[in-house]
C-alpha cells in the first residue's frame, strides 16, 4: 500500500474515531482512505469547508472524547496554524499529517519537499513546544501514527507527522500486525470531586487530566492565557505559569519524545544527520562511503521536534564533521549547526524541492568538505 | 437599607445562578450592552427546556458575545475568531448526545466566520446557533462590520459605511437552515422560547438577537441607548413566516421580527448514518 494508506491504517489500528478533512494533493489519499474505513468500525469522517475548518473540527471531536486527526500538505498547513495554536493552548491531543509538497505558496503539488519542517516547529505565533515526527517508509508512517496518537494522548498535545510527497505516494509492502500486538494509550482521566477539578492541574509528568464534554466536569476551554481551573487571567504571572507548564511538559520529558536511530556512529568521523525521506538518500551514502573506506555514520532523526540537540552536541565533541541531508535550502542544518555551536563544521546537502537527493550528492559534499 | 435586609439580598440567588460561573463576574460588557440581556434568555431557554444540562456545550468565538462561553457553568469553549462552528462541528460528530450551543457576534459568524456559517448550514448541523448583532466589532472599539448598515459610522467608516450589510435570515434560509428567527432584546419572552424550541428541534437552528452597543456604534451614529430601545420598540413588526428577502436590517422602514423558517430535513449525522453506515 501507499504511505498515504498506511498512515491512514496506523491512525486507525491506534483508535482513532474523527477525521475533519480537506482535499489537497498529495494528502488526499489519507481522507479518501480514511473516509471509507472509519463508518464501519464506528467513527466519523467529515469534510470541511476548508483547512481552517477541519482543523477547528478535529479539537471539537477531541474534546467530545474521540481520537482525532487531519491531513493536509503546505497550503493547508498554514491554514491550519491558526487551530494548531489553540490546540496547544488548550492542551488538545490531536494529530496532523502535513505531506510536504514543494512550496512556497502552491509550489509543486505533485512534487516532494521536506521544506515545512520550521513552520512545523514555529508556524502558530507565540511560543511553544511541539512534537514533530518525521518517518521514512510506508511501514513506518503506519507505526508512526499510532506512535504520534499516543504521545498526543500522553502529553496532551497535537502531534505533527511531518512527511512528504514521496512516501505518501510511494507504494511499499507494509505489514499490519494483530491489534492485540499495538499498544494504544489514552489520555489520562480525571478523578475525585468533579466541581473541585482544576483542568490544568498537571500530574506526575507534567500532564493534567482530561475530561471530556458531557462527562459533568462543567469544564472551560479557552485560547485565551488561563489558570489551572481554565478560567481566562490576564497577568504577567499567569502568562508565566502557562508558558512554563506548556514547555516543561514537553522539554521534561525530551527523552521519553526524542527518538533516534543511529548507524555505524560508534567510530564515525563524518556524521550524516537526516530524517524522512531523505534518511533513505543518506542511509545508501553513508554505506557507500564505508565502502569507500570513509569512517562516516548515520544520524536519523525520528523525532524531528524536539530536537535531538542533546545527541548532536555530544558528537560534536569527537567528530569531525556533520552533514544534513533534507529537501530544502537548510532548516534542520540550522539546528545542527546551532547545536554543533562552531565546535564542529556543518555541511548541508539540500535541495529546492521536487524530487529526492541522490546519495551521490551526498558522497560529493563528504569528499569536497573532508 | 436596614442591616436585616441587606444581608437577605446579599443571600438571594439569581435564579440562572446554578448556569452563571459566578467566580468570574463581573462580566466585560459595558452598560447599555445587550448582550447580557441574550445571554440570560439563552440561559433560562437551556434551563426552560427540561433537557439534560450535562449535556450541554457552549461554544463562542472571539468578540464580546464570544465571551459568553466563560460566564456558563457548563462545558464551554471559548475558540478561535470565525470557528466557533467547526469546532462545534467536531464536538456534536465526536458526541452526537450533546446539546451544542454556538453563542458568538455578527462579526465573529458572518465575517471571518461567514464560510463556515453557511456551509453547517448546508450540511444540517445539529447545532443551535445565537448571533447577538450590535452591528459592529465592538471588542476592538467599534470598526465596520458584514453587518454595519450602509452609510453608518464605525471607527473605520468615519464617513459612512459605503458598503450594505448581509440578511442574516436570508442567508440562513438560502444555505439550508431548518430553523430560523429573529429577536431584539427588548423582546426577551419570544427570544427564550424561540432559543429553547431551538435546542430540543434537530438540525442547524440560527436565531438572530438584535442588540445595542451604545458605547461603540450607538455613540458614533447619534443613538443614545434608551433611542436604540425605542428603535427595538417602534421600528419593529413580528410577521412570523416573512418572506426572507424582506428581512434586512433597516429602522427607517420596519424591522421584521419572528419565526421565519421551521421546517425538518435529515441532519447530517442522520444522513451520514444512513449513507455511509452499513445496516447492522
Amino acid at each position: 500500500m501507499t504511505g498515504d494508506e498506511a498512515c491512514a491504517e496506523g491512525a486507525l489500528a491506534a483508535g482513532c474515531l474523527f477525521f475533519g478533512g480537506y482535499p489537497i494533493t498529495p494528502a488526499t489519499e489519507i481522507a479518501e482512505h480514511i473516509s471509507a474505513r472509519l463508518p464501519a468500525v464506528g467513527g466519523t469522517f467529515i469534510q470541511m469547508e476548508d483547512e481552517i475548518a477541519a482543523m477547528a473540527s478535529v479539537l471539537g471531536a477531541a474534546w467530545a472524547g474521540k481520537k482525532s486527526m487531519t491531513a493536509t500538505s503546505g497550503p493547508g498547513f498554514s491554514l491550519m496554524m491558526e487551530n494548531i495554536g489553540l490546540g496547544i493552548c488548550t492542551e488538545t491531543p490531536c494529530v496532523l499529517v502535513n505531506v510536504q509538497r514543494g512550496g512556497p505558496s502552491t509550489g509543486l503539488p505533485t512534487m516532494g519537499a521536506q521544506a515545512d519542517m520550521m513552520q512545523a516547529r514555529w508556524g502558530s505565533h507565540g511560543d511553544y513546544e511541539i512534537i514533530a515526527l518525521a518517518p521514512s517508509s510506508a511501514q513506518e508512517i503506519f507505526y508512526q501514527t499510532i506512535t504520534a496518537f499516543n504521545l498526543s494522548e500522553r502529553y496532551r498535545t497535537p502531534v505533527l507527522i511531518m512527511t512528504d510527497e514521496i512516501i505518501g505516494h510511494m507504494s511499499e509492502k507494509v505489514i499490519i500486525p494483530p491489534a492485540d500486538q499495538i499498544r494504544t494509550e489514552w489520555r489520562p482521566k480525571p478523578r475525585g470531586r468533579k466541581d473541585r477539578f482544576l483542568l490544568y492541574k498537571p500530574g506526575p509528568n507534567g500532564v493534567a487530566p482530561m475530561p471530556a464534554a458531557g462527562d459533568g466536569y462543567k469544564i472551560h476551554v479557552t485560547g485565551l492565557t488561563h489558570d489551572e481551573k481554565g478560567y481566562p487571567a490576564m497577568s504577567v504571572e499567569a502568562q508565566q505559569q502557562m508558558m512554563e507548564r506548556l514547555k516543561r511538559k514537553i522539554l521534561d520529558n525530551r527523552d521519553d519524545i526524542i527518538m533516534v536511530e543511529e548507524h555505524q556512529i560508534e567510530d564515525a568521523e563524518i556524521v550524516i544527520v537526516s530524517y524522512g525521506i531523505s534518511s533513505r538518500t543518506s542511509m545508501a551514502a553513508m554505506q557507500q562511503a564505508r565502502a569507500m573506506g570513509i569512517k562516516a555514520g548515520f544520524l536519523r532523526l525520528i523525532t524531528v521536534w524536539p530536537f535531538a540537540e542533546e545527541k548532536i552536541q555530544a558528537l560534536a565533541q569527537r567528530v569531525k564533521g556533520f552533514i544534513t541531508v533534507e529537501i530544502n535550502l537548510g532548516q534542520i542544518h540550522l539546528e545542527v549547526m546551532r547545536a554543533a555551536a562552531g565546535i564542529t563544521p556543518c555541511h548541508l546537502v539540500g535541495h529546492h524541492g521536487g524530487t529526492i537527493i541522490s546519495p551521490d550528492q551526498v558522497l560529493a559534499k563528504i569528499k569536497e568538505a573532508f | 437599607m436596614p442591616a436585616a435586609t441587606k444581608t437577605r439580598a446579599a443571600h438571594q440567588n439569581h435564579p440562572l445562578e446554578d448556569l452563571i460561573r459566578s467566580d468570574r463576574i463581573p462580566h466585560i460588557w459595558c452598560p447599555g450592552c445587550g448582550i447580557g440581556t441574550a445571554f440570560s434568555a439563552c440561559l433560562s431557554a437551556m434551563k426552560g427546556g427540561g433537557r439534560n444540562l450535562e449535556k450541554m456545550c457552549m461554544v463562542s468565538g472571539i468578540g464580546c458575545s464570544g465571551r459568553a462561553a466563560g460566564y456558563v457553568k457548563l462545558d464551554s469553549f471559548h475558540t478561535t475568531h470565525g470557528r466557533a462552528i467547526p469546532f462545534a462541528t467536531g464536538l456534536k460528530l465526536g458526541n452526537p448526545e450533546l446539546d451544542v450551543i454556538v453563542f458568538s457576534g455578527d462579526g465573529d459568524l458572518f465575517a471571518i466566520g461567514g464560510n463556515h456559517f453557511i456551509h453547517a448550514a448546508r450540511r444540517n448541523m445539529d447545532l443551535t446557533v445565537i448571533c447577538v448583532n450590535n452591528l459592529n466589532y465592538g471588542m476592538t472599539g467599534g470598526q465596520a462590520a458584514a453587518t454595519t448598515p450602509h452609510l453608518a459610522k464605525t471607527t473605520t467608516t468615519t464617513a459612512g459605511n459605503p458598503e450594505s450589510p448581509f440578511n442574516l435570515p436570508l442567508l440562513a434560509w438560502a444555505s439550508g437552515a431548518t430553523y430560523v428567527a429573529r429577536w431584539t432584546i427588548l423582546h426577551t419572552r419570544e427570544l427564550t422560547e424561540c432559543i429553547q424550541k431551538a435546542i430540543s428541534k434537530s438540525g442547524f437552528s440560527f436565531i438572530e438577537v438584535l442588540g445595542p452597543c451604545p458605547i461603540n456604534y450607538g455613540r458614533r451614529n447619534r443613538e443614545k441607548p434608551m433611542e436604540t430601545l425605542r428603535l427595538y420598540q417602534e421600528q419593529t413588526i413580528i410577521r412570523n413566516n416573512a418572506d426572507p428577502m424582506d428581512l434586512d436590517v433597516d429602522f427607517k422602514k420596519k424591522v421584521v421580527l419572528g419565526e421565519f423558517v421551521d421546517k425538518q430535513r435529515p441532519t447530517c449525522i442522520e444522513s451520514y448514518d444512513r449513507t455511509c453506515r452499513l445496516p447492522e
